[in-house]
């Protein structure tokens, strides 16, 4: 961007602008104002518009940017990273499609850290936090980032896959400085082998530590050993072998505790030392979420009484409590922000089913200042079993939390005018994220399609940024996308449309849309023909199991080439694990360029139905 | 620093290694519909392929369906809602593009034939509303289970699968039921029984016969031994009632015990998931 003299304050390269009769002003943006300012400036995406006012302003960002998100790894290469921001100490990178998460991507596909480390570790050599999601890390990885950041502190793995214990044991053993260990959700393996007792006793930095998801057995010794001695942990979450007796002797050692994951919350306990439990929790006075609760025991939950008033977060999804347990826990939270909980059945005799709702009620009684809700179904995969929450549930929430605005919700059954409802109570909705569970299923009520529910969505909720579409759906629903939703950045699409028509409403209308996953659905080629202008300002584009083909692909890989079109095929094996590299089809063109980021285009053909 | 910005050709011929498959294309012009882009939804017919695998052995990986219902007389063709001669059926005319030369132009892409559009109301006009008083032991009007469908993450799916069933209950007012998974050697996928509506060994092993004889159907076929279907139950009690299978269950101490040594109830309360063995594994019982 050529700099305008005239304009531009701070450009000192062109020095016949002070000369100019226009320039009557000295210059009011001198260089360490700007510093100042940008120096205050966090937000990657306000960075980002700084960096394009001008070559002064550019080069300023790129030397005060301390940290780097990177939201899809494949939109640049490391080395224009490292080229561009010299002075890195924080990174953000994001690897594999979403719907990796639901085994829609094929093993090996890439979002390799390894690449990444090489660069780092010769440009920022001072690194101190990488945080990492559905990137592929492996052992070696984790002892290169242990051995080669001197500095290195915080390490945050979340949806990640190809490590083990072992690589955990050389983060403990090597990084001397480290406050921040996060693992949450990744396939690793999980070898036990004390992997935190290579903590040294001399370590005393840790503020926070998450190790839920592991299912062996740490060396409790060590966790009491270092939670007593890292005075500044605030964090800390377990895995289920944790028991309560256990709990109860690490919260005496950290009343400190911000953020609490327990372990299994279910154990004979004697009468004192439930009371030695509940005094534990009293203790805690800054505690504000709440998290494992594996396998509780509705006797003992009302430990958490004593702490549960100020609790802002609550992460029930791997308690299965049952509506009531819900109801009463709840109850004792009147400052809750944020709820996480999975919906357990408890009868099988009910035809249409309002047991589970009745603990939503409780939550739109009880919690009047939540803001955000996400409701799992508990075996989902269980065909049996049919029951869940409905609609009636969700309503009862929008009447009491007006303030809602993060929704997730699995249903068994919803009806258009129940959503009206919803978004007529709750028009704040910046996430809404509706999964009826059977595809394609109508208004249960009408037996219409749910066409009006999603209008009524983007219709009322102006702020809405994040929509995930269920149920039968034609294009209709999506000629609302296209009219309505101008915030809208991330769009969830499944078993749902009719023809091109309503993709292509999505991609001319949508002017924000950042990320687009959609599968079976009728959409070809010229949908995603239509979109040619629009990817380049997208982040990624997900089609699988609809009507593109490679002949559509080839094209707009040739109409647009700084894009990196993929197509990935699977094989007809029965095994979709096999290692692929010999006959996969898998063909990555990655084309970098400076100053813009390249997207990729995901369109795989995998035969979903297959497996 | 950037790579050069050529115009690959869309199998990637030049720089991809082991492309054996892709070389081939290329050189024959051949079998084009083995590297289809596949068409729409779930339960489509897929083209025939080199390795000559029939079209049933891709639906036999593992998925849980309902398994007579799913099949479509004698076609043999999966339909996605399992209703039987549903008109889901995309196969041979579903398909999907035009005949294309390997040097496909672009103009061929407005010429690529749009699949049917599928009114969404001809998939689900049998809505699968399961009603509550399905039975036990009979499979439901049959969904088939699809990849990544509902989007859960593994991880939560695998955490909450490992939780046992309460089964304490006190903790439950009203609560009737008991529901344990169960699984037989061989066979695709699990079934699942309540045991509270059973009140003795024989109603169980009798429910568990009834559920699990079209299993042994292909047991049998591959032993050679030709079956007619009404020979299915009997042969079925013969190999549990001889020395083929054997019934045993995982108690709350995660071991496995042979179903029929404790009282009923004492079984109900402590098992946490039942697996029709066969009798050569289940040595040590």
């Amino acid at each position: 961007m050529v700099p305008d003299p005239k304009r531009c304050n701070s450009c000192k390269d062109s020095a016949s602008s002070r000369d100019s009769p226009e320039w009557t002003r000295p210059s009011a943006f001198p260089d360490e104002v700007l510093d100042r300012v940008l120096s205050l400036m966090e937000s990657h995406k306000d960075r980002s518009s700084v960096s394009l006012v001008c070559k002064d302003w550019y080069n300023a960002e790129r030397w005060s940017r301390s940290h780097v998100f990177i939201g899809n790894c494949y939109s640049v290469s490391p080395e224009i990273v490292a080229r561009r921001f010299p002075n890195i100490r924080s990174v953000t990178l994001k690897g594999k499609p979403r719907f990796s998460d639901f085994n829609l991507v094929p093993q090996n596909w890439g979002a390799d850290i390894c690449a990444w480390l090489a660069v780092f570790a010769a440009a920022y050599p001072f690194l101190e936090e990488l945080r990492l999601k559905r990137m592929a890390v492996s052992d070696e990885s984790l002892e290169f980032i242990a051995t080669s950041f001197p500095c290195f502190k915080s390490l945050s793995l979340l949806s990640c896959d190809g490590f083990s214990t072992d690589g955990l044991k050389s983060i403990a053993s090597h990084c001397k400085n480290l406050t921040e260990l996060d693992l949450q959700e990744n396939v690793m393996d999980d070898l036990g082998g004390g992997w935190l007792s290579c903590f040294s006793e001399n370590f005393v930095t840790l503020e926070v530590l998450n190790f839920a998801s592991l299912n062996t057995d740490v060396s409790f010794d060590a966790l009491e050993a270092l939670v007593t001695r890292c005075k500044s942990l605030r964090v800390l979450k377990v895995n289920k072998n944790i028991t309560l007796e256990q709990l109860q002797r690490l919260l005496v050692r950290a009343p400190q505790l911000v953020e609490l994951g327990t372990g299994s919350f279910q154990q004979d306990l004697m009468p004192r030392v439930y009371a030695e439990l509940e005094s534990a929790f009293n203790n805690c006075k800054n505690l504000h979420t709440l998290s494992g609760l594996w396998e509780a025991n509705f006797l003992y939950l009302p430990v958490l009484y004593v702490a549960s008033a100020s609790l802002t977060f609550l992460n029930l999804s791997y308690a299965c409590l049952t509506s009531s347990e819900l109801a009463n826990l709840v109850a004792h939270c009147p400052s809750l922000r944020r709820l996480w909980f999975a919906v357990i059945i408890v009868s099988k005799t009910e035809v249409l089913d309002t047991v589970e709702d009745k603990g939503l009620e409780a939550v739109g009684s009880s919690c009047p200042l939540l803001e955000e809700l996400r409701v799992f179904p508990a075996d989902p995969f269980d065909q049996d079993i049919v029951h869940g929450v409905t609609e009636s549930g969700f309503v009862a929430v929008s009447r009491g939390c007006r303030r809602l605005h993060y929704v997730l919700y699995f249903c068994r059954q919803m009806s258009n005018a129940a959503v009206a409802t919803i978004v007529q109570n709750c028009p704040d909705f910046t996430h809404f994220r509706l999964c009826i569970m059977n595809p394609g299923q109508p208004d249960y009520l009408t037996n219409e399609p749910m066409d009006e529910a999603f209008g009524a969505v983007v219709k009322t909720c102006t702020k809405l940024q994040r929509l995930a579409v269920s149920g039968l759906l034609t294009d209709l629903t999506f000629e609302y996308i296209g009219k309505y939703a101008k915030n809208l950045e991330t769009l969830s699409v499944a078993f749902a449309g009719s023809s091109d028509l309503g993709m292509q409403c999505v991609l001319g209308g949508c002017t924000k849309l950042r990320k687009l996953e959609i599968r079976d659905c009728p959409f070809g080629n010229a949908a995603l023909l239509s979109g040619l202008e629009k990817y380049e300002s997208m982040r990624s584009l997900w089609m699988s199991a609809c009507n593109v083909t490679m002949n559509g692909c080839r094209l707009l890989a040739k109409e647009m080439p700084r894009l990196n079109v993929e197509v990935m095929k699977d094989d007809e094996s029965d095994d979709s694990q096999a290692d692929k590299t010999g006959s996969g089809h898998q063909y990555k063109i990655p084309v970098m360029t400076e100053l813009t980021c390249t997207q990729i285009l995901k369109i795989a053909s995998l035969e979903t139905a297959r497996k | 620093m950037s790579m050069p910005l050529e115009e690959l050709n869309y199998i990637g011929l030049s720089e991809i290694p082991a492309m054996e498959n892709s070389e081939k294309l290329a050189s024959k012009g051949l079998n084009l519909k083995a590297t289809e882009l596949r068409l729409g939804l779930p339960g489509s017919e897929s083209p025939e392929r080199d390795n000559g695998l029939g079209v049933l052995k891709g639906f036999t990986s593992g998925a849980k369906r309902g398994f007579s219902d799913t099949i479509n007389g004698d076609s043999g063709k999966w339909v996605f809602t399992g209703n039987g001669g549903s008109e889901v059926d995309l196969g041979k005319n579903g398909a999907l593009f035009s005949p294309r030369s390997v040097n496909g132009s672009g103009s061929e892409c407005t010429s690529l034939k749009e699949v049917v559009p599928l009114s969404p109301k001809a998939v689900h006009e049998k809505k699968p509303q399961i009603s509550a008083v399905n039975g036990h032991g009979v499979a439901p009007a049959a969904k088939a289970q699809v990849v990544g469908w509902p989007p859960i993450r593994s991880f939560r799916k695998n955490s909450m699968a490992v939780n046992p069933p309460k089964s304490d209950e006190d903790a439950k007012l009203g609560s009737g039921c008991l529901y344990v998974k169960v699984s037989m050697d061989g066979a695709p996928y699990l079934r699942k029984v309540d045991l509270k509506t059973y009140s003795s060994y024989m109603e169980l092993s009798s429910a568990l016969e009834k559920m699990f004889s079209c299993f042994t159907i292909g047991q049998c076929g591959a032993h050679g031994v030709p079956l007619r279907d009404g020979m299915s139950e009997s042969r079925l009690m013969d190999l549990l009632h001889g020395s083929e299978y054997v019934l045993t269950y995982e108690d709350k101490d995660d071991d496995w015990m042979l179903v029929g040594d404790v009282p009923w109830e004492m079984f109900t309360v402590s098992c946490k998931r039942m697996r029709i063995m066969k009798s050569s594994d289940a040595i040590g019982l």
